[in-house]
């Protein structure tokens, strides 16, 4: 008798690739509760919270003074979403790389693919094009709702063919995207789900107020710069004063995850595991 | 095939496996023996990759493991540490792993049955008892159906009809000539598995050899004798290779002669014997006394505590 059955491999070729590991990661990516329901919550705060402001804002209306008024910018309501689900989106970003080192899944999988970058690409690929082709859709809607709702008052219409609108829109499903694989590569660097929890919010959250002690002339020399605000350049309808424009401050914001993300793989590689 | 040679892991100061040469050969069940501490579990991680030697280089079929094109085609490993997401379903976990070598879906249904876990396949892992979690690392080990196996203490916590299993599993996997290494604090499991021994203590090899080999080497051969004239035949027998000690209820400890030896010169000699039974030291004791000195932690009682913790 055999202990192990093996006639079933016949005709298979046994080899990692690149493909492979991708299918895998996907796999390690729907199977998790946790990505359900950070992805489910993005959705819905992309979403929900654009409705819900617009529906505020046009109740409110005829209350508000002509100043307050010309104030209001439709773009502001459409995507008030991904300031919040920017939040689910970085944690599960983080959560996908350090869910390994908590639960010991890690030696696993290196143990599986040993070269161990095929991981990390795989881990960042499967992530990045899930969070793409949810928050693509989920800003869209978030638009229309928005304009729906603001159209039912007669207010603040705006056409999303109107300069600059569909590229904000778009911009703020991008920014979610890369922000997630920001998150990826800092959970990568850290190995740790609080730590890097903690390293996200602190780049995203923490730097750019603590930038208004500085003197206004470093501040407005370095803001723009950060990953926050160089990020969110994509997704604002207009980019005035010391911003960047719009794909400028995108590419400067790829530009620091692909260096996260070439550490991360630095560290992979040497660490061990 | 595994092949060490002068593997040596530094963790700081620490010098967790120290200058370690062995080979592991296909076709037998090679026991991995040592105290809690000694560097085995070091040692087969580093075989395994995820760790990098200080120095020294460790090779699977001749290449290292990092250079295998289908690493769990030539190596199944089961780690000490647990090795899977407590969030996913056994299923998933082994469908993942399988996917990285287009090991095909029917496999994982083949091995969920192979080490029975058809009722839970399909439940989070997180919720397993120890039992099941090591029935899953076996099958994570045997999936793409490798011709190495490295198990660190397989059998730990697991219930007698558990380790049983995995015993007759790996005499199963060896006799169809794979190379299978397992390693174990505990001696008296090794002597049940394993046909070779590579024994160790504070990372250093102390044996490599059959465990016939060191049961032999180690047998002390002890003859407990108990007499009225314990004085005379004491006195009779002792000589330059005979060894003769009173123990605390006054029987005689003889080494040096055999049973039959004593008897027939306490007969020749009209000595009543009230007992003589040959005493076999124990492999555990043969085990102890071989890495007394390289055993990491002695407690306090002088007994080194071998296989006391886990
Ligand atoms: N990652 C690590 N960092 C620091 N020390 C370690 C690490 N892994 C093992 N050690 C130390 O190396 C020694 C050998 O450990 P280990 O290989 O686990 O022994 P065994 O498996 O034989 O019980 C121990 O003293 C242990 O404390
Ligand atoms: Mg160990």
């Amino acid at each position: 008798m055999s202990a192990v059955p093996t006639d079933r491999l016949g005709g298979v070729q046994l080899r990692v690739t690149q493909a492979r590991v991708v299918l895998s990661e996907w796999t390690k990516l729907r199977s998790l509760r946790s990505t359900r329901w950070s992805f489910l919550a993005a959705v819905i705060l992309t979403i929900g919270l654009p409705a819900l402001i617009s529906t505020v804002i046009s109740s409110h209306w005829s209350h508000m003074d002509p100043r307050e008024q010309a104030q209001r910018n439709p773009m502001d309501a459409a995507l008030a979403g991904v300031n919040v689900s920017q939040l689910a989106i970085g944690v599960l970003g983080v959560l996908v790389i350090t869910g390994e080192y908590s639960t010991g899944m890690i030696r696993a999988s290196l143990g599986a693919v040993p070269k161990r970058l095929p991981v990390l690409w795989g881990k960042a690929l499967v992530f990045a094009a899930a969070t793409l082709a949810l928050m693509i859709p989920s800003v869209v809607v978030a638009f229309f709702v928005s304009q729906a709702i603001f159209r039912n008052h007669h207010i603040l219409q705006i056409s999303f063919s109107a300069p600059h609108v569909a590229r904000a829109v778009i911009g703020g499903g991008l920014y979610l995207t890369v922000i997630g694989l920001f998150a990826l590569a800092l959970g990568a660097l850290v190995r740790n789900t609080a730590g890097g929890i903690a390293l996200f919010a602190g780049v995203l959250f923490v730097i750019p107020p603590l930038m208004n002690v500085l003197p206004s002339s470093w501040n407005n020399a370095i803001s723009p710069y950060l990953p926050s605000s160089a990020g969110r350049d994509v997704f604002a309808l207009t980019t005035g004063g010391s911003d960047m424009s719009p794909w400028g401050g995108f590419a400067l914001f790829c530009g620091y995850t692909v260096a996260a993300l070439a550490l991360a793989a630095f560290a992979l590689v040497r660490r061990d595991a | 095939m595994i092949e060490a040679a002068h593997l040596t892991k530094n963790y700081g100061d620490k010098r967790a496996v120290d200058d370690l040469s062995f080979v592991v050969k296909p076709g037998i069940v090679t026991g991995f023996l040592g105290p809690n501490g000694s560097g085995k579990s070091t040692t087969m991680r580093l075989i395994l990759g995820l760790d990098r030697p200080t120095s020294g280089t460790v090779t699977v079929n001749g290449k290292a493991y990092r250079d295998l094109s289908a690493p769990l085609h030539e190596v199944g490993a089961l780690l000490e540490a647990r090795a899977v997401h407590t969030g996913r379903t056994a299923y998933n976990h082994l469908l993942a792993l399988a996917q990285t070598h287009g090991v095909p879906r029917r496999r994982v249904d083949e091995l969920i049955e192979l080490v029975g876990l058809q009722e839970v396949a399909r439940k989070r892992v997180g919720g397993f008892s120890l039992g099941m979690g090591q029935r899953l690392g076996i099958a994570a080990a045997l999936l793409a159906d490798p011709g190495t196996l490295i198990l660190d203490e397989p059998v730990n916590g697991l219930d007698p009809e558990g380790i049983h299993w995995i015993r007759t599993l790996l005499r199963g996997l060896a006799a169809e000539g794979r190379t299978v290494f397992v390693s174990s604090h505990l001696m008296s499991e090794m002597a049940l598995t394993a046909d070779h021994l590579i024994v160790i203590g504070r990372g250093r090899l102390i044996a490599d050899m059959s465990v016939e080999a060191f049961v032999k080497s180690a047998s002390k051969n002890l003859v407990r004798v108990r007499s009225p004239q314990a004085e005379q035949l004491r006195a009779l027998i002792v000589s330059h290779d005979v060894t003769v000690e009173i123990d605390a209820d006054g029987a005689l400890e003889i080494t040096g002669l055999d049973a039959a030896q004593i008897g027939e010169l306490a007969a020749a000699n009209n000595l009543v014997l009230h007992e003589l039974s040959p005493v076999q030291a124990s492999l555990e004791e043969a085990f102890m006394d071989l890495t007394r000195d390289d055993v990491e932690y002695h407690a306090h009682t002088g007994l080194a505590p071998v296989g006391a913790e886990s």
